[in-house]
């Protein structure tokens, strides 16, 4: 037969039609059956999304070490001491999501909303946090066009807070709607958010570092 | 067949019409509507081009909508729109979003995408883009002026710089924003969907190179978006928000001083390319993968070298992300920068011709039938072949610092991410239309369609190689200002013609299509007796693709003229046991 070979790779049967999936946690995961399909699914388009997410972040950050070594107007800002308390908050609520995912993935349904919840005023915290940094800044004078040091740091800031804007809707979902039918849908759900919380927690240490020794 | 094991995206067929042909979450309906979208752009990006065409030939003639003739600022606005509809909502649409969204879950053996709602909310969002680019026409100063690549720091500073580079430019920025996510969204939807809904024994190394070809281009997508979403947010500050990202200091600008400082317009250039030249991969691979495909169906025979052509894929992919300088050469860049994006430019020619010769390798002693698909596959080869090898001279600084922002140019893109990309897109529809609407286009429409499109497109492009070699720029309305291009008109007058006479094909084809669809001849279940698993299925396919049973796949995709096998193909879901020895 020329071409393409008949008989090999048939091992992918016992996955039920993909690459088996192989992320820890308990038995139901590792399962072929709809649950763990689905779960490999979302997690899978999550794990892409963040790929994108990130060429995104990184289109901002070259942009800001390339336009740095341009020009002579470069004035660097003052950082807000509030950012080292915003990011304590938000490394905080990347803890107590994983925590609230775990005790979800072992049917503790209680735990995990107490954790889930503390997850979530976390998330606001942080985003209030923000809002006083940019607060601080405006009374010194820096808008969004005074200097393009002040420029980055806005938009940085923005586009990372509508980032976890949307990862704020996405707890609240999980918490209000997902899984109606079944516990193990809302545990597919936290996992998948809780993986885009934590890059987010990592995406903002690295902006931060980007804003303060990129100065 | 077995029973469907993961009931993960199954949807009830719906009711009513919104529901069923508006807002569908079926992607066989959303794979048609982004067709239809891209086909009406098509048809408005070819009526700009004809535009254009009658400029170039006949700088004084009155048009309707044109009493005074074009002016040079509109001939600009009609270019840039033609660019911009064409990359975005014809090549980046149709033969990714489009074919790929109805025929990459029928492939695969998968009920529906990964994500159905999320395949909704993407198509409408193109939409919403086509809308608010398109509305650029209408608006006080007309559609902008820039190119389809709208160069800084002209296309940052507003209406100073030309009519167009007031709110039409601020409308193509938002278009483009919004298009950038809703690609974002359709190659999250394309990974997620191949990486996981591929049904029994489908392997990734059994799946056809459409699939494949569907799936690198949507990690292309995923990778590239992001950073011409970045770029369009920076943009779009500079000409709103008082930035100064793009615009540089002491720009003064018909005598006025631009109050902005500091910016870099190179660092416009970079964030551009870093898309754009992945993107004329986005363009083109849909369109290699689908040929790959015809011409096996066609020739009878396996792909020749199915892993080389995956890997030949793979590798274009990957380095068209590191070569996006060689559109750089002219922008004041390092020489030994130019040369490293020269060699790793050059070295895109090894895919290339690997997967070249594997088309010619297929085609080799095969049992070849010349049906209307395999006419534009094997058209979409030469194609490939006569505007890659321009490419090779543009690859070399030394040689574009002389041909840059000529005809040259032109001809090159034209031919290799325009007309091939379109051909891969006629190949497919020719291809795919039995199953799409259960009967047969018109073959005998379909040669004359190929064979005026085939010599009208060089007849169109083969000129412009020359012209440009002459020193004929780009981008100019008319070229009364510079004697020695004078010389070259009657070659701008045969272009329009050669120009017209290629349109008039496509309305042979536009019939075709529509015709077909209500009065074409009967289609089967496999009328090209192909052997992946879209041909298993209803012509058209139901609702659920599968009904609910999903497929076994025993074999590779590529089964034909098996030796000692009684028909010249083997289908995918054929066990071994059941096929007929001869």
């Amino acid at each position: 037969m020329p071409g393409v070979a008949i008989t090999d790779e048939l091992d992918i049967l016992n996955a039920g039609g993909g690459p088996p999936a192989n992320r820890g946690g308990g038995d139901w995961r590792r399962e072929p059956g709809a649950f763990g399909r689905e779960r490999r699914m979302y997690l899978t388009g999550v794990s892409v999304a963040l790929a994108a997410i990130l060429m995104f972040f990184m289109a901002l950050a070259s942009a800001y070490i390339v336009r740095k070594g341009t020009g002579s107007d470069w004035q660097p800002i003052e950082m807000p001491r509030i950012l080292w308390l915003n990011t304590a908050v938000l490394v905080a609520s990347s803890i107590t999501v994983e925590v609230a995912r775990r005790k979800l993935a072992q049917a503790g349904v209680a735990e995990f909303r107490n954790w889930w919840a503390i997850t979530t005023a976390l998330g606001m915290l942080f985003l209030g946090g923000q809002i006083v940094a940019w607060r601080v800044l405006a009374d010194q004078g820096l808008f969004l066009a005074t200097n393009p040091s002040s420029s980055f740091f806005y938009l940085l800031t923005a586009s990372h807070g509508a980032h976890l804007l949307i990862g704020l809707f996405a707890l609240l979902y999980v918490s209000i709607r997902a899984g109606r039918p079944d516990w193990r849908r809302r545990a597919i759900a936290a996992e998948g958010v809780a993986i885009y919380w934590h890059f987010l927690d990592g995406l903002w240490v690295f902006l931060l570092l980007l804003l303060n020794i990129g100065r | 067949m077995t029973t469907h094991a993961g009931a993960v995206h199954e949807h009830e067929a719906p009711k009513g019409f919104i529901r069923k042909y508006i807002f569908s979450l079926d992607h066989k309906v959303i794979g048609k509507q982004y067709i239809c979208l891209a086909l009406f752009s098509a048809f408005v990006g070819m009526f700009l081009s004809a535009l254009m065409r009658l400029r170039l030939a006949w700088p004084a003639m009155k048009l309707p909508f044109f009493p005074d003739g074009i002016l040079p600022e509109q001939y600009l606005a009609l270019m840039t729109m033609h660019g911009t509809i064409m990359v975005f909502m014809v090549l980046t649409t149709a033969p990714q979003s489009g074919f790929g969204n109805y025929f990459l879950p029928l492939q695969i053996g998968a009920a529906d995408m990964a994500f159905p709602v999320l395949n909704m909310l993407s198509f409408w969002t193109t939409f919403l883009s086509l809308v608010v680019l398109m509305a650029a026409f209408f608006v006080t100063g007309g559609a902008p002026l820039g190119g389809w690549t709208v160069y800084t720091p002209l296309s940052a500073i507003g209406e100073i710089a030309g009519p167009g580079q007031g709110l039409g430019m601020t409308l193509w920025v938002i278009a483009i924003a919004i298009f950038s996510g809703a690609s974002l969204m359709g190659a999250i939807n394309f990974i997620a969907t191949t990486l996981d809904l591929r049904t029994r024994g489908l392997s990734l190394m059994r799946m056809p190179l459409t699939a494949w070809s569907w799936f690198i281009t949507a990690a292309i997508s995923l990778l590239a978006f992001g950073v011409l979403l970045a770029a369009g947010i920076l943009l779009l500050l500079d000409r709103t928000a008082g930035t100064s990202f793009f615009i540089p200091g002491n720009l003064v600008l018909t005598e006025k001083v631009i109050s902005h400082k500091g910016g870099s317009p190179i660092l416009w250039q970079h964030l551009f390319w870093f898309f754009g030249h992945p993107e004329v991969y986005i363009a083109i691979l849909p369109g290699m993968g689908v040929a790959s495909h015809v011409l096996s169906t066609f020739s009878r025979k396996p792909v020749f070298g199915y892993r080389a052509m995956v890997f030949a894929l793979s590798a274009i992919a990957f380095l068209g992300f590191i070569v996006w300088g060689h559109h750089m050469f002219v922008s004041g860049m390092s020489p030994y920068v130019a040369i490293a994006f020269s060699v790793l430019t050059m070295s895109i020619g090894v895919p290339s011709a690997i997967k070249t010769f594997n088309w010619l390798g297929t085609l080799w002693n095969g049992n070849i039938q010349f049906t209307t698909p395999m006419l534009f596959a094997l058209g979409f080869v030469s194609l490939f072949v006569s505007g890659g090898l321009s490419g090779l001279f543009l690859a070399q600084p030394a040689v574009d610092q002389y041909l840059t922002d000529t005809y040259f140019v032109v001809a090159h893109f034209h031919l290799i991410m325009g007309v091939a990309a379109i051909f891969g897109m006629f190949t497919a529809t020719y291809f795919w239309f039995p199953k799409v609407f259960g009967r047969m286009m018109n073959n005998t429409l379909g040669k004359l369609h190929f064979w005026l499109s085939f010599v009208g497109v060089y007849a169109i492009f083969m000129p412009m190689h020359f012209i440009g070699l002459a020193g004929h720029p780009r981008r100019y309305a008319d070229t009364s200002g510079a004697p020695f291009l004078q010389a070259l008109d009657p070659v701008h007058h045969f272009m329009t013609y050669a120009a017209f006479i290629t349109i008039a094909a496509q309305f042979i084809f536009l019939f075709n299509l529509l015709w077909s669809i209500w009065k074409g001849e009967k289609a089967g279940i496999n009328p090209w007796n192909a052997t992946t698993l879209e041909w298993g299925v209803p012509s058209p396919p139901p609702h659920d693709n599968f009904a609910g049973h999903e497929p076994t796949v025993y074999r590779g995709p590529y089964e034909f003229s098996v030796p000692g096998v009684a028909e010249d193909f083997i289908l995918q879901t054929t066990p071994p046991d059941k096929v007929v020895k001869s």
